[in-house]
């Protein structure tokens, strides 16, 4: 028996290390998982991934994608927003575990921009022909700092407009015809007044607005100058606008007219099935978003336009391809394709999403789009007007982080727990925290 | 057989090694190798494991804590202690380690009284005593996010089931997620949820290894349940209830998934981080990618950990019983 033991133990110890070192193993390769596997002969099965942070109805573009490249499997992952962008700084810096295109935010796109190295060129892939194509500004925010890397490409803007509930607002004794409800809101000023108005109707169960972050955001988009200015200074602070953008939306919270409700989140998507608000700030691209996470409330709605006399842009997205990615002929095609004119079209009918590309916007599909969700309102020609006024403003590198902040301290007023001023100032020593 | 020598040296260690013969030396040396040097052997996946996933870990944070360290940057400069300085001055760190103490201390005191209490209940013969056993550890094997999900909406404030229910005694429309002690309570709810059937299976399992005489011998001396349970079974089972408390307490200082996802995603933990933890609180700092400073706060809450427990064995040391 004395013979067998050692014999017994060598092979014992050997099975030790391996299962230490496969579990090394599998721990540092596990964010690699998503990367396509091996250098890949042209005509060898490829798998592109594609990582969005909602439903950008993408789908039947893939199919079409396939049709020409039927060696390509697509797969779409999604996560929330900001866990998206996140996970994409993190995946950059770590060289692992990104997509081979990649979403990224208006509110984040300077954050990204400045890592030139770590995304493909699509100029070596002959995408710098689609220039002309492009919005001047949505085509300058896809460039690296420098401007000799095309980085990015864009699929949509978000030209602003203003939903409203039609059935609220004739409770409230309000005017319901979108021509009216437009006159009613020249100004912020204005729209907070209109509000007071309905408030004092007392509508069972309903507030003017959601929630005061996505109209602070919308406040401050339409001045000249946001939270940077152009040499990517943290200007928030200082800025007078932004103060007055926040002072107005406190005003309005203190006014009782919102419903308390952070956009996007679980109680907001109730909240826009039970009609628990009769305005919110319509980017183009909510339109999509109000109809997928409420569709029982179709023809409740209709759009005016935004307060402040237009302008203004919020969100519009960027399709990127990490260096990481072993397929980037593959991967600028697809985002050729998914930002191509027949794409955009497509997409503007589908989900709301408002073209990059200027010349649609005096295409008969859009000007002449109605859209039957929101009580037929001719949403084409509202917010291709909205574009055509954009005056697109520069954003910074953390305006994500600083929205943020900003967020939370009208929610701190909202919740009774600071005054407006207290609440203020502690978002200035919050954005002192953003490196 | 010669060659079986070293096998009978072996087994009578009076008698000293055959040395004028090499092979049979060699075999004997193998021999005590294997009995020296084979236990270490058997008990080496787990320092392996450890070492790579638990000591190093540790190590290394220790050393990322002493540096200005951000994962886009590759320069990491070292600032010394600078990190913990700026920490113990951090108001947002102390509110942090409020709420995870007020969060810990709401959660566990009921939780383990409630588990005592019914794996008291489940310690007596009961028709389908497994069905019960089950579905003790049910609310366990529920995906967390699950959990928490449902919980948010019980605890919503517009159309929230609890809300509901306490209209009807006409207790006002309660904004759980808005205030520091009510968000407190619902994520406390949600914890004790999830964790109360299992400490009560650990308990009851104690609970069976006491001897039914002094159950019986109590009961003659006229002894009711209330009184067995806090003058027998509590007293036998001291070495599983300090177990359970301090597993329960180092849980609960590691509270991350309720929070994060009560708040829906956001780190901050509530607009005016009114349910923050520590964790959340390195969560933060980590998403922002600042991992000295989130290194800094990983090590301060060990110490903090470190402490309590001690504080805790101490405390639940004290509880002696009379029996033992």
């Amino acid at each position: 028996m004395g013979k067998l033991r050692p014999g017994m133990a060598t092979p014992l110890l050997a099975a030790v290390l391996a299962v230490a070192v496969t579990a090394c193993g599998s721990g540092g390769g596990n964010g690699g998982a998503g990367a396509s596997s091996g250098a890949a002969q042209p005509a060898e099965k490829i798998k592109l991934t594609v990582a969005l942070f909602s439903d950008f109805h993408f789908a039947p573009l893939y199919e079409e994608f396939k049709k020409t490249h039927p060696n390509v499997e697509i797969v779409e992952r999604r996560a929330q927003f900001n866990d998206h962008h996140k996970n994409l700084t993190t995946q950059l810096a770590t060289g692992a575990g990104a997509a081979d295109v990649e979403a990224v935010e208006a509110g984040y796109i300077a954050t990204f921009t400045p890592l030139a190295d770590k995304w493909y060129n699509l100029n070596d892939y002959g995408l710098g022909k689609r220039q002309g194509d492009y919005l001047d500004w949505k085509w300058k925010q896809g460039l690296s700092p420098d401007g000799s890397k095309l980085l990015g490409l864009g699929t949509d803007v978000g030209g602003l407009a203003m939903c409203y509930r039609t059935d609220l607002f004739k409770k409230a004794g309000l005017p319901t015809d979108r021509e009216e409800v437009s006159k009613l809101w020249p100004t912020w000023e204005a729209y907070m007044e209109a509000g007071k108005k309905f408030v004092a109707a007392k509508v069972p169960g309903a507030k003017w607005f959601d929630g005061p972050g996505e109209n602070f955001r919308a406040i401050v988009d339409q001045a000249p100058v946001g939270f940077y200015d152009e040499q990517n200074n943290l200007v928030a602070g200082t800025n007078a606008d932004v103060k007055k953008a926040f002072d107005l939306s406190a005003q309005m919270v203190l006014a009782d007219e919102s419903a308390k409700l952070a956009a996007f989140s679980p109680p907001w998507n109730t909240g826009l099935t039970k009609g628990s608000f009769a305005t919110i700030i319509c980017p183009s691209w909510k339109t999509g978003s109000i109809k997928d996470a409420a569709p029982t409330t179709a023809g409740k709605w209709d759009v005016a336009a935004v307060p402040g006399g237009g302008g203004g842009n919020q969100g519009g997205t960027h399709l990127m391809a990490p260096k990481q990615g072993k397929h980037p002929k593959e991967a600028a095609e697809l985002i050729d394709l998914l930002t191509n004119k027949d794409a955009q079209l497509k997409l503007f009918t589908d989900a709301g999403a408002l073209p990059s590309i200027p010349a649609l916007y005096d295409d008969p599909t859009i000007t002449g789009f109605k859209n039957e969700f929101f009580s037929d309102a001719p949403t084409g020609k509202i917010f291709t007007d909205a574009a055509k006024a954009l005056k697109p403003q520069h954003v910074g590198p953390k305006a994500g982080d600083v929205l943020t902040a900003f967020g939370n301290a009208l929610q701190r007023v909202e919740q009774g727990k600071q005054s407006p001023e207290e609440s203020w100032a502690q978002a200035l020593k919050d954005l002192e925290r953003i490196k | 057989m010669a060659t079986r020598a070293p096998d009978n040296l072996a087994a009578t260690p009076s008698l000293p090694p055959v040395r004028h013969r090499p092979r049979a030396y060699r075999r004997h040396l193998v021999h005590r190798l294997d009995v020296k040097v084979s236990p270490y052997a058997y008990v080496a996946p787990f320092f392996l494991l450890f070492c790579a996933f638990g000591l190093f870990p540790l190590a290394y944070t220790a050393w990322v804590s002493l540096h200005e360290w951000t994962l886009l940057s590759d320069v990491h400069e070292f600032v010394g202690l600078d990190n913990f300085v700026t920490l113990l001055g951090d108001d947002y760190f102390w509110n942090a380690t409020f709420n995870t103490l007020s969060i810990g201390v709401l959660s566990t005191v009921p939780q383990l009284l409630l588990a005592i209490w019914l794996a008291h209940l489940l310690n007596r013969p009961l028709r389908t005593q497994t069905l019960f056993r089950v579905t003790l550890l049910l609310p366990n094997v529920t995906s967390v996010v699950a959990v928490v999900v449902i919980f948010s909406q019980l605890f919503g404030r517009d159309y929230g089931l609890i809300n509901w229910v306490l209209s009807w005694f006409g207790v006002g429309v309660i904004d759980w997620n808005a205030g520091t002690a009510t968000s407190h309570v619902a994520i406390s709810v949600m914890i004790m949820w999830r964790w109360t059937g299992y400490n009560a299976l650990i308990f009851l399992a104690a609970m069976q290894a006491v001897p039914r005489e002094l159950y019986e011998a109590a009961t003659i001396d006229g002894a009711g349940g209330m009184t067995q349970l806090r003058k027998i079974t509590v007293p036998v089972i001291r070495p599983t209830i300090i177990f359970v408390v301090i597993t329960s307490t180092i849980g609960a200082m590691q509270i991350l998934a309720e929070p994060l996802l009560f708040g829906t995603y956001s780190p901050t933990g509530g607009p005016d981080r009114q349910y923050q933890t520590l964790s959340l609180f390195i969560y933060e700092n980590f998403v922002k990618l600042d991992f000295g400073y989130a290194s800094a706060v990983s090590w301060m809450m060990f110490l903090f950990i470190v402490v309590i427990a001690a504080v805790n064995y101490l405390l639940t040391r004290r509880t002696r019983g009379n029996l033992t």
